[in-house]
């Protein structure tokens, strides 16, 4: 009851996002110059595809051009937060009235700033307006660290306040009863899945309560991120090599924090192999522990869902770039059909994905913390004699 | 590569940083932790209450297969019993057979015994007797001969007669 409360509030709240969002309705007249907004040839499909997959530092919903001909926005501003030269600045991003290519220049805390590309530029002393060299890369103005509320920390909030909301929902009801209830009966087997079916078996028996904390967090997190970049609010969180690679870097933290003497004995010192190659093997394995693994997860995550996002807008293109070859109806109607498919298997993924990183992460938790049973049978001479499982247990 | 690390923003993976590390630690002590021991303690409830079903099968068999034995001993025991019945049956009627057979033939042989001496004094009364009779007769023919002759010769007549009929 407690949870479908809960979820009926969170309803609430994103209807009232939605209000307050057609409240915030904003125009601007100058910004998009030369379209004018409208998006039609491969070239343009082409930037807008790479605009989108990029973080944003505010909330759009939907945008449109009046018959005016005013470029109109629907959404929301969202608070920029930069550490410049002269400290910390914030401004809320509708001062850049949604200008994407540095023409709007915003002076705050005695500095000037310019967006371009959804980075924030602070302009060298005395600029007034950004010049551009002929790739269009900025030469007189320099990235400023920025840990504005862009669009993506607004999902991960979002999420993150969800999973609050629902699995100490579910933890409050196992007080008063064995099986859950409501939606609580559909997050146990997820939690259980996770748990006995990432965790458990690749961290073994022992250990696996120390980390299955985090590989649920995680493997929720990814998941739900997933799932909400294929709706049309447009988030990529999970398609921000800064959120890939933090969440990589917790894992290889945790990896590296809780490896025993045997995990670290392979690394620096193989045993069973020669001595002379074992300072190359060291080598080899220190790459790979603390820079091949970790970045393998940031990448393929990264990778498959800013794949998925291009691949998807880019079918959803094809009413546009092929009405003149197909007509209306035949581009529209294969662009449906395929986007439709592509979405589907993009579901598909939203989970793999998740499931993959969590499972990487146990394994390599589990290499970490496993433990080499040292007694072995020894023949005749006293020599050890190595079995299968401590040859494999010598490569991992 | 260039354009990748262009992307990177420093800001956002700090920003995250400190929210995914938030809300880890939120979520491992407002829900992991509760359910997990939650779930540990369910699944620690099933498991006793299936070991002590299948410990209560294990007793019930136990039980079955000790009731069976004894209907088995029980059924033997009766089996035992009833041949043990059957055979002194056989036996004692065997027995009074046998001694009815003995105490006939012994008094078969105490009657013949009897019989025979019955006999053997019956015979010798009846000599005594037969040699009383003579006796008497030649006592009474030596007396009528003495008075007439004829006289005499008719009474052996008649005694002879006498004799016959004894």
């Amino acid at each position: 009851m407690k949870v479908a409360k809960q979820t009926f509030k969170l309803f609430t709240l994103a209807v009232m996002l939605f209000a307050s969002a057609f409240a915030m309705a904003e125009n601007t007249n100058d910004t998009e110059k030369d379209t004018g907004g409208q998006i039609d040839t491969k070239e343009e499909v082409e930037a807008y595809i790479l605009h989108h997959i990029q973080d944003s530092h505010d909330f759009s919903l939907f945008s449109y051009t009046s018959d005016a001909g005013e470029r109109k926005h629907f959404g929301f501003p969202l608070p920029i937060i930069l550490w410049s030269s002269n400290g910390l600045t914030t401004f809320m991003s509708s001062e850049f009235h949604h200008n994407d290519d540095g023409h709007v220049v915003v002076e705050k805390n005695g500095l000037k700033f310019a967006k371009i590309h959804s980075k924030i530029y602070e302009l060298d002393g005395g600029a007034a307006t950004v010049a551009f060299d002929e790739t269009h890369h900025a030469t007189n103005a320099h990235r400023v660290l920025d840990f504005s509320i862009t669009k993506s920390v607004v999902g991960v909030l979002l999420i993150g306040l969800l999973m609050l909301i629902w699995f100490s929902g579910l933890a409050r009801q196992y007080k008063k009863r064995q099986v859950p209830t409501g939606f609580g009966r559909v997050l146990e087997p997820l939690v259980l899945y996770v748990r006995d079916e990432i965790s458990r078996p690749n961290i073994g028996e022992k250990h696996y309560r120390k980390f299955t904390g985090y590989l649920l967090t995680v493997f929720f997190f990814i998941w739900i991120l997933n799932l909400l970049g294929l709706t049309p609010f447009g988030f990529n969180v999970t398609g921000q090599l800064a959120v890939t690679a933090c969440l990589a870097i917790f894992t290889l933290v945790i990896y590296t924090v809780s490896g025993n003497k045997d995990y670290w004995m392979h690394i620096l010192w193989m045993p069973g192999v020669p001595i002379l190659i074992r300072p190359v093997l060291a080598v080899i394995e220190l790459a790979g522990a603390l820079i091949i693994k970790p970045f393998s997860l940031l990448v393929r995550l990264f990778a498959n869902i800013s794949a998925g996002h291009i691949v998807v807008m880019s079918l959803i293109a094809i009413m546009f770039t092929l009405k003149k070859s197909l007509g209306v109806v035949g581009a529209t109607g294969l662009s449906l059909v395929l986007s439709f498919f592509i979405t589907l298997i993009e579901v598909l993924v939203a989970f793999l994905q998740a499931y993959i990183f969590t499972m990487l992460s146990a394994l390599f938790i589990g290499m970490a913390v496993a433990e080499h049973d040292h007694e072995h049978e020894h023949d005749d001479h006293g020599h050890e004699v190595a079995d299968a499982e401590d040859v494999r247990g010598d490569f991992i | 590569m260039d354009k990748l690390l262009n992307d990177f923003s420093p800001g956002l993976f700090v920003v995250q940083t400190i929210l995914l590390l938030l809300l880890i630690l939120l979520m491992v002590k407002f829900a992991w932790k509760p359910i997990m021991s939650s779930l540990t303690e369910r699944e620690e409830g099933i498991q006793g209450a299936l070991d002590a079903a299948e410990k209560a099968k294990l007793e019930m068999q136990n039980l079955q297969a000790d009731n069976a034995n004894l209907l088995k001993e029980a059924r033997a025991e009766r089996e035992s019993m009833l041949k043990e019945a059957r055979d002194l049956k056989n036996k004692m009627i065997d027995d009074a057979k046998t001694e009815a057979q003995a105490q006939a033939n012994n008094m078969i042989v105490q009657a013949q015994a009897a019989i025979e001496s019955e006999k053997k004094s019956a015979m010798a009364e009846l000599k005594s007797h037969v040699a009383g009779l003579s006796i008497e007769i030649a006592e009474k023919v030596v007396r009528q001969e003495l008075s007439n002759k004829d006289k005499q010769l008719e009474l052996v007549a008649s005694m002879l007669n006498d004799a016959k009929l004894n």
